[in-house]
């Protein structure tokens, strides 16, 4: 190195651009010949086995039963998702608060719903006629109370309904597959707020905003970032398990539509495969969605972008006009 | 309370600052004379994390109008202490007063009681606080984070804020950054957004816990001189800080810590001059 010479500006100079043999890959090629002949195999069984019968299945799997239940599916997705979601943020909420009351109870929550499987409790909530005849709102504990007060029988109670006419099935399936969603999400939820800097409620805090605008205008809108991507996990998750709906029993719903014809006329494989087709379909809109619904609520925060950011400010911070591609 | 209609323009230059100078380099509480009420006045104050006591007696008194700025070295209870004025951190043992009411609890008669969120919220609101790594709202652009705290918290219309908003950054010289998010400002950028989202809340107090400690040493003197602004206008500060020639420029009283107790006192120059302490020596001979 020589010492510079302050007096003129270094100039850049040209340089031989790098040429050189790239690794090989060998292995590569030898996966590619066995990939290449496991699918031909593959298509060879799709169109030489006879048990398929795809005539048939195409003929069947777009029928109005299936169609219902393919409507059935979407709309039970979509319920049960908006009020696990609702559910699970407030849980989640609660998980955190500095209330005892509030930690202990969602902690409570969170541990039956997650412990329980979903298609358990599916069965369990679609039974729950058994233990209640009759849903009726009042006075907890009112025949004791009465005895207590010398009164036999004191039934004080203002309304009530009959379980049978309460747990039909549809709204009984959304409930059940939302309450045990809510348990899922409140532990998204949890972990997207604490991703969030603690700095920012304490700068929240500071400013005297209560408890619940810090969280309402400062913490959830930073932890959508880390709880979006799991969500649509959990939403395409929720589709699938539309087809446990059977342990109500709900039966506008598509594996049960499609397992019937199988079962009526007796080609029950066809109408499986129907079903994977169905599935693998409606997921793949849910991963476009996914991806676009990601991109969206990165935005600022990926490497390059920050890089970039950082780059504006600062030649900002110098009065120089930014050069950026 | 002190009167609302208190605006702090820049224009308030003018008026003469009165200073109390000498005056407060003893740390001598007063009590009783109300006309004449500290800002903060902390007295004993103790605090401790699990088994490692971080303050253990903390004697300060800061007049109306007055900058005093904390030195000491890191793990000596600075931001703890400071942290503690607005109750961010709850006192285990002693009192802190800000404009003469107590911070945290309500005295009647010999029985303390622990104030309820929205009442500690409201004196929060009152005392500004600026962090050491900025804390902006990255969800939101520069003018937002100032408006955030007026329009949610006191109920100030949108206009209003968002008048008062542009008002505050151009004050820290922001006014042609409003739009712009946190991510594309610099750190000193950054800093001076959040002097002016503090000050959005109209303070009588401002906080800052090592204000530039987390800017390159080029950002540095623009953060400084938003202080030193602030300082002039008659704005009560309590900066902890390592900028030893902040100290000496604009402060009116220097108190030095280490390990949780107050070892020195007095105004900037003497201290900084002629510390007494050995501990004070020692660290002044590293940081000068």
């Amino acid at each position: 190195m020589t010492i510079p010479d302050t007096s003129a500006t270094p100039v850049p100079r040209d340089a031989e651009p790098i040429k050189a043999i790239p690794v090989r890959h060998p292995g590569r090629w030898v996966a590619i010949a066995v990939i290449a002949v496991l699918v031909a195999m593959f298509v060879h069984l799709l169109v030489t086995n006879s048990a398929f019968q795809w005539k048939f299945m195409f003929q069947n799997m777009f029928t109005p039963p299936v169609m219902r239940g393919l409507v059935g599916t979407v709309t039970i997705t979509v319920l049960a998702m908006i009020i696990g979601v609702v559910l699970g943020v407030i849980v989640a909420v609660a998980r955190l608060s500095n209330n005892p009351i509030l930690r202990g109870t969602s902690w409570a929550y969170t541990w039956f719903f997650r412990a329980v499987p979903r298609y358990v409790l599916l069965i369990v909530m679609g039974n729950l006629g058994i233990l209640w005849p009759r849903l009726e709102i009042g006075v907890p504990f009112d025949t004791y109370l009465g005895k207590l007060f010398g009164l036999e029988n004191a039934h004080w109670r203002l309304f009530g309904i009959s379980t049978r006419e309460l747990l039909v099935g549809f709204w009984v399936g959304v409930l059940g597959l939302a309450l045990s969603e809510a348990a899922y999400m409140a532990e998204i939820v949890r972990a997207g707020m604490m991703s969030v800097d603690p700095g920012q409620d304490e700068a929240a805090t500071a400013l005297g905003m209560s408890r619940g605008q810090a969280l309402r205008r400062v913490v959830l809108p930073q932890a959508m970032r880390v709880i979006i991507p799991p969500t649509g996990n959990e939403t395409i998750a929720m589709l699938k398990d539309t087809s446990l709906l059977i342990a109500v029993p709900v039966t506008a719903e598509l594996f049960f539509q499609l397992s019937a014809i199988g079962n009526r006329t007796f080609q029950v494989f066809p109408m499986l495969v129907a079903a994977i087709l169905w599935y693998l379909f409606l997921v793949s809109i849910l991963l476009v969605g996914q991806y676009f619904l990601e991109k969206r609520f990165s935005r600022g925060y990926g490497r390059a972008d920050k890089a970039k950011m950082k780059l504006e400010g600062l030649a900002a911070e110098h009065g120089a006009n930014p050069e950026l591609p | 309370m002190s009167d609302q209609a208190r605006h702090r323009a820049p224009d308030d230059d003018a008026e003469p600052v009165v200073r109390l100078g000498g005056e407060v380099a003893e740390p001598v509480v007063r009590a009783g004379g109300d006309a004449a009420e500290p800002m903060v006045r902390a007295e004993n104050v103790h605090k401790a994390f699990g088994h490692v006591k971080v303050l253990r007696g903390i004697d300060v008194t800061v007049p109306r109008g007055n900058v005093c700025v904390v030195l000491g070295p890191s793990g000596s209870g600075k931001s703890t202490f400071l942290r503690c004025i607005n109750h961010l951190e709850k006192i285990d043992a002693g009192r802190i007063w800000v404009d003469g009411k107590l911070v945290g609890y309500q005295q009647k008669g010999d029985k303390l009681y622990e104030l309820h969120d929205k009442a500690v919220a409201a004196q929060r609101r009152e005392i500004g606080m600026v962090f050491q790594r900025f804390n902006l709202f990255p969800h939101m652009c520069a003018l937002e984070n100032v408006m955030e705290a007026p329009t949610m918290v006191k109920g100030q219309s949108k206009a209003e804020s968002r008048r008062r908003g542009i008002e505050l950054l151009d004050r820290v010289g922001l006014a042609d950054k409003a739009g712009n998010y946190p991510s594309q400002l610099s750190g000193g950028q950054q800093q001076r957004v959040a002097i002016a989202r503090a000050l959005a809340m109209d303070p009588k107090l401002m906080l800052f816990d090592e204000p530039t400690s987390a800017l390159d040493p080029e950002l540095v003197g623009d953060v400084l001189d938003a202080m030193k602004d602030l300082a002039r206008s008659g704005m009560t500060m309590v900066v902890v800080t390592h900028e030893i020639g902040f100290a000496r420029e604009v402060g009116d009283q220097l108190i030095f810590m280490d390990d949780g107790v107050v070892i020195e006192s007095g105004a900037p120059r003497e201290v900084l001059a002629n510390p007494q302490h050995p501990r004070t020596r020692d660290f002044l001979s590293k940081v000068l």
